[in-house]
């Protein structure tokens, strides 16, 4: 089980309390699709991927951006037990969906750098230090059911 | 992975944003790598790591005088940083995979700083290059 201090939970809660879910999880998933293209693997029945302008505007990654970064939040709620609350998910990552986890780090990255955008300094390096904890926890369980 | 000239283009263009902050931002890429990832520390126990270390800094100053370096001779990043790629590859011996993590913390800064200018494309190539400079100082390993 992954150990938080009172220091990490309150950093990721803070950040996570003043984050537009919509707008950070669409633009977390366009970079995705843009800074490593072979990502894009994933989504050929997604329409329009052909530019970056196509691949930030496109609905489809929208809407799919603000799913994944929702259901990042059910990870925020239940801190102590991600594995559990991504047990289902995972199985689906692996059986159905066949996405290879170093995808997860990937996208858990580029999170990192879309809210250091968003809150600037105030993304302290200690607030860095607990995101990429988080990250790296989320990226883990997702990859925890795979055979 | 190749730079094209748009990502030539992109990166001396940010580069050029960041101009006169470029020391700062070397400091406070490797403040963020050493409190992000603490294995990093391990490369620098001869350092004070505290916040606000003046030996952090000028290893900033460095880390950022190379990059800009590195921007300046683009098209041969590897010639440019040849001295730097034996350094590492003799003396350093950096396992491989903290130039990435070294590379991201500086992202994140430059995000933190420039949100409006790393837009997604700007963000690709600062990436790619950020991966070159990274290839080229771990390319003489073995």
């Amino acid at each position: 089980m992954v150990h938080w201090t009172a220091e990490e939970k309150q950093l990721i809660t803070s950040v996570w309390g003043k984050v537009n879910v919509e707008e950070c999880g669409a633009e977390a998933l366009a970079r995705l699709l843009i800074v490593y293209p072979w990502t894009q693997r994933f989504f050929s029945n997604f329409g329009n991927l052909s530019s970056p302008t196509a691949i930030a505007g496109n609905p489809r990654v929208r809407a799919h951006g603000k799913k994944v970064l929702t259901s990042f939040g059910e990870a925020i709620k239940n801190l102590d037990n991600i594995k559990a609350t991504y047990s289902k998910l995972s199985e689906l990552h692996c059986d159905k969906l066949h996405v290879d986890p170093e995808n997860f780090r990937l996208l858990g990255d580029i999170l990192v750098i879309v809210l250091a955008s968003h809150f600037g300094r105030d993304f302290t390096p200690a607030c860095q230090f607990a995101w990429q904890k988080l990250v790296g926890v989320v990226a883990h369980a997702l990859a925890r059911q795979y055979h | 992975m190749v730079l094209t000239a748009n990502d030539k283009a992109n990166v001396k263009a940010i580069f050029c944003k960041i101009g006169p902050h470029a020391d700062e931002y070397g400091a406070e890429a490797l403040d963020r790598l050493f409190t992000a990832f603490p294995t990093t520390k391990t490369y620098f126990p001869h350092f004070d790591l505290c916040k606000g270390s003046a030996q952090v800094k000028a290893h900033g100053k460095k880390v950022a005088a190379a990059l800009v370096e590195a921007v300046n001779h683009i098209d041969d990043i590897a010639g440019a940083l040849s001295k730097l790629s034996d350094l590492h590859a003799q003396k350093l011996r950096v396992d491989p995979v903290n130039f990435k993590l070294l590379g991201h913390c500086f992202l994140v800064v430059v995000a933190a700083h420039n949100p409006a200018a790393l837009t997604p494309e700007v963000h690709a190539s600062l990436d790619k290059f950020l991966c070159a400079v990274g290839n080229v100082l771990t390319a003489k390993y073995r």
